[in-house]
């Protein structure tokens, strides 16, 4: 349904016989950048620690392991698919190598065997996907549990640690002579690539082609089947790696590393700028994206705002990040079919919203006062 | 198939392949395959499965998945889906939890009202932000399911209720068996009875599967396809308010991290009962033997002794599995039709 209304919208626009200049700036891109340019200067006001490059340095390698995971989730969202299992995966694989590395296998055997065994998860999901023509959020909301529950199986309630150092550079080192954490310059570097890939190859061209109309694609001749089996075991790999760069991060690992993890995967592609219905996005918005959410929590955490809190105003950012633009380009619309019945309506929401919140604090008062 | 359905037309001997043919061609065919084979290997393995007793205790471990499953259900033949649920079960049961404390003496019922009402805002907050917003539905309750979750921890500032606080009038509402079956069981069916009549025998039901399975045809035959879309997500928000009491009343506690994660079991049972993720097609039925098999699979696992460690990965593992044998039941009717 809303394929076909975004492909008309496009079309239309596309035919625009001219485009204002504040259209052409205000590419999503663009909005980023400047919120994220927002986000340093509140911060900056409200914390003197915030523009500290111990600081800084310290707290981007926390965001390296969604980072890791997003590029691949990029091109399978643009292709209109998606993988719930990334975390499950990243929790397992890093697992895998805790229980060689308990059983005394050598840390590297180890490392490799769980980047095996991770892509071995990706290549499960592609198969069940692009062969057997299982829906992607069912196949992998099973394989969700699945890894998750390999993961446990593995480790039980047992934790593995004792890395050694020049496994643990990995995730807590420094570039040499820099203040970079190696993570990042490995994230850099990949999102480089992925980004070639996604917007200088065929393949990247492919992929935009399965999300706009899978069908046709296929008509034309190309390996839709194909593709869609390589970028989940691309996604497979890159959560095992990022499974091994958090075991080196934490210099441990235990099974339930990570959970959760994937909707922070989605929440950042999909807030730089990647239709979760397939066909568009940008590696360079993704990565933007991840920038802001990363600044906003390291911001807010200065602030001694609880971590799960926070979630409030990046779910917030998620749902305006799509709502602000709609509603934007739906005005001329709502003002032609607005009239007094709406406008009850509306004011009866807003009422209804304000009474739960009013109650939502009433309530909460005596509880919290008695604590 | 065809075959052995026309030979069993011919001759009226050949009543096995008709009785087959006649169950192969029900949607839950494929599903009540798959409990039947596992009952029957568990009960080798632990003869203890097939009681009476135990079966009590499937029923009341899967009273709360069914009900809010069934709301998924809705939302999902509208080719939406609701990840939101697990945490409004969170918020309404900590809000509900933090009253009821506070004022022991107020009847169970206005407290279940109160749960459902609290679970309808929420709902419909999902609802306006998806249709008049024009926010997919994924990414809508993606947002909400962080939000909530994160206005559960504003809301207790991190402390949680215990079960000495709450009144046992409440306690007594899910374990209460005045009827010989746990109330929360006998809910469950009443939720799932009516949402069953909703569905299939009323105007508004019928204009669900219109909308899931064709919107523009939907629109051009006069539904209004944004109401229907609004109102899947409210009573989605409606029955997550009443799992959120009966949770509360179960567990005896409410804590920050109630329900967290059961959004994916929610989606998981309807779609191993069933329920097709692109919309369009579903039933009670299939989504009720959906949690039946996954109350089960947990079940059974415990009882012929798998490391609580390796049953997560049998859980998922049987998932797939029951995925992938009902779309391979599927496509043999599918031949079998042509």
């Amino acid at each position: 349904m809303s394929t076909q209304v975004v492909t008309e919208s496009k079309l239309i626009s596309e035919y625009a016989p001219r485009r204002s200049f504040l259209y052409g700036f205000l590419r999503w891109e663009w909005m980023i950048v400047a919120l994220i340019l927002v986000d340093v200067f509140v911060n900056t006001k409200l914390s003197p620690f915030f523009l500290d490059a111990r600081n800084l340095s310290r707290t981007s390698s926390d965001f390296m392991e969604i980072g890791l995971m997003m590029l691949p989730m990029v091109f399978i969202i643009i292709t209109g698919n998606i993988d719930l299992s990334v975390a499950s995966n990243m929790g397992m694989s890093a697992s895998f190598m805790g229980l060689l590395h308990n059983m005394g296998v050598n840390i590297w055997v180890a490392a490799g065997a769980a980047l095996l065994l991770g892509t071995l998860g990706g290549m499960l999901n592609g198969y069940l996907i692009s062969k057997i023509k299982l829906p992607a959020l069912v196949v992998t909301l099973g394989t969700y549990a699945f890894y998750r529950g390999l993961a446990y199986g593995f480790l039980g309630d047992q934790a593995a640690r004792g890395y050694p150092e020049a496994f643990t550079y990995f995730g807590q080192g420094k570039v040499f002579g820099t203040l970079i954490p190696f993570s990042v310059a490995l994230f850099l570097f990949l999102a480089v690539i992925f980004g070639l890939v996604l917007h200088r190859t065929t393949f990247g061209r492919y992929l935009y082609s399965i999300g706009n109309n899978e069908n046709a694609t296929n008509y034309s001749g190309i390996p839709v089947a194909k593709i869609k089996f390589i970028i989940y075991v691309m996604s497979g790999f890159m959560a095992s790696l990022a499974g091994l760069i958090l075991a080196a991060r934490f210099g441990s690992t235990r099974p339930d590393n990570g959970t959760g993890l994937e909707l922070a995967v989605i929440t950042a592609a999909v807030l730089g700028g990647v239709d979760i219905n397939g066909g568009k996005g940008s590696m360079l918005g993704a990565a933007l994206s991840l920038l802001l959410i990363g600044l906003m929590r390291f911001g807010m955490g200065l602030l001694n705002i609880q971590g799960q809190v926070q979630g409030i105003a990046i779910g917030l950012l998620l749902i305006l990040s799509i709502l602000v633009p709609s509603l934007v380009r739906g005005i001329s619309s709502l003002r032609r079919n607005f009239n007094g019945r709406s406008a009850l309506s509306a004011a009866a929401f807003l009422l209804i919203f304000i009474l739960f919140f009013i109650f939502f604090f009433w309530s909460r008062a005596p509880v919290i006062a008695g604590v | 198939m065809t075959v052995q359905n026309s030979s069993a037309v011919k001759s009226p001997t050949n009543s096995f392949s008709n009785l087959l043919w006649t169950l192969v061609r029900f949607r839950e065919a494929g599903i009540s395959i798959f409990i039947l084979v596992l009952v029957a290997t568990v009960t080798v393995r632990a003869p203890s499965f097939l009681t009476v007793d135990n079966f009590k205790d499937i029923l009341l471990n899967i009273s709360i998945l069914t009900i809010v499953a069934l709301a998924q259900t809705m939302v999902i033949i509208t080719h939406g889906i609701d990840l939101s649920v697990s945490s409004m079960i969170g918020l309404v049961a900590m809000m509900v939890a933090f009253v009821v404390k506070q004022n022991p003496e107020i009847p169970v019922s206005l407290a279940v009202v109160l749960g459902m009402t609290l679970g309808a805002v929420l709902g419909s907050f999902n609802g306006l932000i998806i249709t008049y917003g024009n926010v997919p539905p994924i990414i809508a309750t993606l947002g909400t399911l962080s939000i909530y979750r994160g206005l559960v921890f504003f809301y207790s500032q991190g402390t949680w209720i215990n079960s000495f606080e709450l009144p046992a009038a409440f306690k007594f509402l899910s374990k209460g068996t005045p009827l010989g079956l746990p109330n929360m069981v006998i809910i469950a069916l009443i939720v799932a009875v009516i949402v069953y009549y909703f569905l299939n025998h009323t105007r508004t039901g019928r204009d669900i599967f219109a909308v899931g399975s064709n919107p523009d045809a939907a629109q051009y035959s006069g539904i209004r396809k944004q109401r229907i879309i609004f109102l899947v997500y409210l009573l989605s928000g409606v029955l997550a308010g009443l799992a959120a009491v009966l949770w509360v009343s179960r567990f005896e506690s409410a804590q920050t991290n109630t329900a967290l994660g059961f959004e994916l079991q929610t989606v998981a049972a309807s779609v191993v009962g069933g329920v097709s993720i692109s919309g369009g097609v579903g039933t009670v039925p299939g989504v009720m033997l959906g949690a039946l098999l996954l109350g089960i699979i947990q079940n059974s696992l415990t009882l012929i002794r798998i490391s609580p460690f390796w049953q997560l990965a049998a859980q998922g593992l049987l998932i797939l599995f029951a995925v992938i044998s009902d779309k391979w039941i599927l496509s043999r009717v599918e031949r079998a039709k042509k």
